[in-house]
């Protein structure tokens, strides 16, 4: 079973709620996709090894075969090549490695080299938990290559709690095409709302069934539940605007470790994760609500 | 015309509380929300909207099931696994590549047009705004982003506006390229946390990577003051002027649920802890201002620490 924790934008507690979860199970994995900016590890603290290198193919033209006709600038649908009299400039940022220069070269002068752009770590065999994470380099764009590499990793025998990167956009889908249950993060103010129902869209758009973390639970009003509420969608979770837990997010500290009558708390929410997920795969089956 | 944009390693720091706060302080100015993935500065400012215009993003490959002989040499070619088993096309993999166009033998497969999102002009109490919704699942957001800023320079020449305030989208990536390529300062939001500290490492790498003047300033500073202090240090050693210190205060939340910024929030409250918020954001305003009428000053350039690991 593979549980994405999402939510519209950044900030609103997704790290946090995958972290603790992940401490509070036993024999689960933890990836964390949030390629640009990876944070589940600075609470975790894990001594981390490098996997695999993640790379993008790009073109090297031959110079001696070229012969500067232009069709591979003219191609490029990213604007990577560029057609100047006496050469083709090539920008490797902007490349999406899709290989349409060198099938369109009529000289065979394009060949595709790769280069990296991200790695994937783990955590080493004798951390407490199995964990992953993907790193994208700084400057580069194409953070859906690397959660997709990172993804390869989970281990389809045991849970696995994906920590998703913050949006709606493309690398946020790349996860949730992936999950069987989507959390979405949330708390219940304005802009919470308000990203809320567009990270819910995202997920109603891949059919993932959905259950809410509401965090900072006592600020703003009772919009999200209200609205929840009249969806049907389940609230898992309740974590409070608690100065304690503030604090030892701040140090670094899952507060798990610190506040153990929440170990039971996140077994519960799995619980009622697991019990939602079977429930829409019937569904899926059968039809049947 | 000068341009600012407000960003921050991550999500959740501030950055629209903060820009809003701006508007409010700022005279002749254009705001352009390019945080077109949750786009939260319309929540406060109530534009009235002007004009809207699609943004047509990378196309979409579409292949016609009549000519279709099911070689496969589509799917073999296409390197995002955007070609299903029965040769329909997932459009959240498609990256409008069109490989496939000319890898087809029967010339089955086009490339159609599609919306990736809206960019709208419109009004606010505090000036024209540039802003954006991006459609679900669209990558070309970076394309979006440029589109708003390009929007916000069209407004501000119309209404003959000396600034544009940009509220930037979270993360390093692509997004945040296209909204501070070419500004004129960077604002660097940081809260004390842990991830804090490593979001900002990662997001002034970036900018002193374009070589753009970066400033930086501490939100919650007192959650967590020995993280601040950190915080403080890592910019003394990058050569960033750390601008202000803003206090964990409710007047955030409680001037969101009133959608006002806290500037207006505070003009009419009677707790000395807005009032005090409101100023220290005040004090800000007027730092950057004076940076931005003299940002030829060297010292704001950041050292470079692409070479230092973070």
């Amino acid at each position: 079973m593979k549980i994405a924790i999402a939510s519209g934008k950044g900030g609103t507690g997704k790290t946090t709620v995958a972290v603790n979860l992940a401490l509070a199970l036993e024999d689960v994995q933890l990836f964390d996709c949030d390629v640009e900016e990876p944070n589940c590890n600075l609470f975790l603290g894990f001594e981390l090894e490098p996997v695999e290198e993640v790379t993008c193919l790009f073109p090297e033209i031959n110079t001696d075969k070229c012969t500067l006709c232009g069709n591979c600038a003219d191609f490029c649908r990213y604007n990577a090549l560029a057609a100047l009299p006496k050469k083709i400039l090539l920008f490797p940022s902007l490349c999406h490695g899709c290989g349409g220069c060198s099938f369109v070269c009529p000289a065979g002068a394009v060949e595709e080299k790769s280069r990296s752009i991200g790695i994937i770590e783990k955590a080493s065999s004798d951390a407490s938990l199995k964990f992953f994470q993907g790193v994208l380099n700084i400057g580069e764009a194409m953070a859906t290559l690397v959660i997709r590499s990172l993804l390869r990793h989970i281990d389809e025998s045991k849970p696995a709690i994906i920590d998703s990167p913050p949006g709606t956009a493309c690398p946020v889908l790349a996860v949730l095409g992936f999950a069987d249950y989507c959390v979405l993060v949330t708390e219940s103010t304005p802009f919470g709302f308000h990203d809320f129902l567009l990270a819910l869209e995202a997920a109603k758009a891949l059919k993932v069934p959905v259950g809410v973390v509401l965090n900072r639970d006592g600020l703003g009003d009772s919009r999200v539940e209200d609205f929840c509420r009249a969806e049907g969608i389940p609230i898992l979770l309740r974590i409070p605007n608690d100065r304690m837990i503030a604090r030892l997010y701040s140090e670094g500290i899952p507060f798990v470790k610190e506040m153990p009558e929440w170990k039971e708390k996140f077994e519960d929410m799995f619980e009622t994760i697991k019990f939602e997920t079977i429930k829409a795969l019937a569904f899926k089956s059968t039809g049947v609500q | 015309m000068r341009q600012l944009a407000i960003i921050s390693g991550k999500g959740g720091c501030g950055k629209t509380t903060l820009t809003a706060a701006f508007s409010s302080l700022s005279e002749n100015t254009v705001l352009a929300d390019c945080d077109v993935d949750a786009s939260d500065l319309p929540l406060i400012l109530k534009p009235q909207v002007l004009k809207t215009e699609d943004c047509l993003g990378l196309e979409l490959a579409s292949i016609d099931l009549k000519l279709c002989t099911g070689c496969g040499i589509c799917r073999e070619t296409c390197r995002f696994g955007a070609v299903l088993e029965n040769f329909t096309i997932n459009p959240y993999s498609c990256e409008g590549c069109a490989v496939c166009t000319v890898a087809c033998p029967e010339n089955a497969v086009s490339l159609m047009p599609r919306v990736s999102g809206q960019v709208i002009s419109s009004i606010t109490r505090f000036g024209p705004m540039a802003h954006a919704k991006l459609g679900t699942g669209e990558e070309a957001s970076g394309k979006l982003v440029t589109m708003v800023r390009k929007r916000a320079v069209e407004l501000a020449d119309r209404y003959s506006c000396k600034l544009i305030l940009i509220d930037g989208p979270p993360g390093t990536g692509c997004p945040v390229m296209a909204a501070i390529t070419g500004t004129d300062l960077v604002l660097v939001l940081s809260e004390p946390t842990v991830s804090g500290l490593h979001d900002l490492k990662r997001a002034v790498e970036l900018t002193s990577h374009f070589r753009i003047p970066t400033v930086a300033c501490i939100n919650r500073y007192d959650i967590n003051e020995k993280k601040s202090l950190e915080i403080e240090a890592f910019c003394r050693e990058a050569g960033i002027s750390l601008l202000a210190r803003l206090p964990y205060a409710d007047i955030t939340t409680e001037a969101m649920m009133e959608e006002k910024t806290v500037i207006e929030y505070a003009a009419h409250s009677r707790d000395t802890g807005a009032v005090e918020f409101a100023n220290i954001v005040r004090n800000l305003w007027a730092e950057i201002e004076m940076r931005l009428s003299d940002s030829s000053k060297k010292e704001m350039y950041s050292k470079t620490l692409l070479d230092r690991k973070p």
